[in-house]
């Protein structure tokens, strides 16, 4: 009987962990599928580097350049922002707050992780994008700036915990290693366990970029959809993932233009397939080394 | 023991499953434009309370949406903000699917500004400059020194469409002009934004914005089914072939005295 049951634990597994691969199998199939053959028409060198995205006009164009800078320009803002804070965040739960601090201030970040994207993109749109343009007295609130404070307070979690984990996976040796030679607990910190887990602490960032990148109500509703290369940090620009999102709804099935929003989802396929790459490789480095 | 229970629920759920199945033909599914699903909701859920045996379930999506699951044969009727194109009619065609279209309301595409904005009137060309790049200033208008923010839908809904075709007159729009995704949205941004100019269907105006009348006529009942505003188009419920059965029932109800007071309920102008 426990012999039984012992194989029918493993064929569950097993097709459990066979399914997962078929569905992301399927899924880059589809997508490729449905956009590969958008490049019979239109150059891949014109669809990135053009720079008008005018999918419905009559003489259509589909150039994905200023989409592209589009979704860089906030991830990288949401980069500088979550990077500080979500690092700081770990620094102090790890190295510096006291068991109990630690106990209420962890999940308090982690609930950040919870709430449903749209909520935050409600929140940027009727909140923070009135009062920075209010405040910075511009002529919209719907910018890069606004967009990228909204991604960053999102990505701190996942910068957080995981930096937090390879912060706590220092050996305690090389703490007090440090701390017997005399250096202050700030030195220590950043010296020495920093340094030691920043193989943890770069994946964490990679990690909360694909995060960034791949976002998609957020920028829909702060980003403001302006299809153009931004000339600061208040200017609106148009992400890929929310051009797909706006535009999909609305195409007919099979023509150019819904292909050329397959073409947009290959290229955000590859580009969050190679920072997971990225970040593969410096955590399997890691493992290696220790 | 436990077996048992576990069949017995399986059974039950099977038996459930069928009777629901058999159930769905009462069913009208209704599918498309986000700009008819107000009208649609509320004319479904009235219908329904008169007829307690039919089951409409309303979705949104968006024009191309409701267009692409008529032509595939998955819903009894696609909401549209705009006509079919050829092109999708004929793709329409050639699945076997014989598409009609059902007038069931009226709108305009309303011109909309700050509260605080000066401005009362725009001209046609007015818009097509400033959606095209020409006109960046509200003080070439007459109005305030201040920096235009254009505020458009989205190239693909249908909203946009019949904007395109009406003023843009195939112009492309400006790379910095800001394209939202839903009327909502739309009216969020011009509410908040001094310079801002939008535009969205008659029925999302309210108070946090200032209606602009285009070419001097303001969109009003009066104004919009004499076709004196320039911007008005009608709402469409489009069917495989004609109507029958109930879907004939409910598009009759939409279109008659009670279900334009409906319409009108909802914002949007009636097609008496």
């Amino acid at each position: 009987m426990n012999k039984y049951k012992e194989k029918a634990f493993q064929t569950v597994v097993y097709i459990a962990s066979l399914l997962t691969v078929f569905a992301l199998l399927a899924l880059i199939y589809g997508l490729f599928n449905e956009g590969l053959p958008f490049f019979d028409t239109v150059s891949i060198k014109d669809f990135i580097f053009g720079n008008g995205w005018y999918p419905t006009n009559s003489e259509p164009e589909f150039g994905a350049w200023t989409l592209i800078i589009g979704s860089f320009s906030v991830t990288i803002g949401a980069l500088l922002i979550g990077i500080p804070l979500g690092l700081g965040s770990a620094i102090f739960i790890s190295e510096i707050a006291g068991n109990r601090l630690r106990e209420i201030v962890k999940p308090i970040i982690e609930l950040l992780a919870g709430i449903p994207s749209v909520v935050y993109g409600l929140f940027g749109m009727s909140f923070i994008a009135p009062l920075t343009s209010k405040w910075l007295h511009l002529d919209t609130g719907l910018n890069v700036f606004s967009t990228s404070l909204i991604l960053g307070l999102m990505i701190i979690p996942i910068i957080a915990s995981m930096s937090e984990d390879a912060l706590s996976n220092v050996s305690k040796s090389m703490r007090e290693a440090s701390l017997a030679l005399g250096s202050t607990k700030m030195e220590c910190v950043f010296r020495v366990i920093v340094p030691a887990a920043r193989r943890g602490i770069i994946g964490s960032i990679l990690l909360g970029l694909g995060r960034a990148i791949g976002e998609t109500m957020v920028v829909l509703m702060v980003s403001g959809g302006s299809a153009q290369i931004p000339k600061g940090i208040f200017d609106s620009v148009r992400p890929i993932t929310s051009t797909i999102a706006a535009e999909m709804g609305e195409t007919v099935i099979g023509s150019l233009h819904y292909q050329s929003l397959y073409a947009l989802a290959i290229l955000l396929f590859i580009f969050t397939f190679l920072s997971n790459l990225i970040t593969e490789i410096f955590i399997l480095k890691k493992s290696k080394n220790e | 023991m436990k077996t048992k229970i576990y069949i017995i629920a399986l059974v039950s759920m099977i038996i459930a499953a069928l009777n629901l199945s058999a159930a769905s033909k009462n069913q009208i599914t209704c599918t498309g434009s986000t700009t008819v699903l107000p009208i649609a909701q509320a004319a479904a859920e009235s219908y329904m309370d008169n007829h307690p045996e039919i089951n409409i379930s309303v979705r949104g999506g968006g024009s191309g949406v409701g267009v692409a699951a008529l032509q595939n044969g998955t819903t009894d009727i696609c909401n549209s903000s705009r006509p079919m194109k050829s092109k999708e009619i004929s793709v329409a065609k050639a699945k076997g699917i014989n598409p009609v279209a059902y007038a069931i309301a009226n709108d305009a595409i309303s011109i909309i500004v700050h509260t605080n904005n000066p401005i009362k009137d725009i001209t046609i060309q007015q818009i097509k400059d400033i959606y095209t790049g020409k006109i960046k200033n509200w003080k070439a208008l007459g109005g305030p020194n201040l920096p235009i923010v254009a505020v458009s839908r989205d190239v693909s809904s249908g909203t946009f469409e019949v904007f395109n075709e009406k003023v843009l007159a195939g112009a492309k729009v400006e790379g910095s002009a800001q394209l939202l995704a839903s009327n909502n949205a739309v009216l969020s941004a011009v509410s908040n934004t001094p310079g801002a100019i939008g535009y969205v269907g008659l029925g999302y105006v309210n108070e946090t914005v200032k209606l602009l009348s285009v070419n001097r006529v303001i969109p009003a009942v009066a104004s919009v089914k004499n076709n004196s505003y320039p911007l008005a188009r009608k709402l469409y419920m489009y069917t495989n072939g004609n109507a029958k059965g109930e879907v004939e029932k409910l598009i009759g109800f939409i279109q008659s005295e009670k279900g334009q007071k409906i319409v009108e309920e909802q914002g949007f102008i009636n097609i008496k």
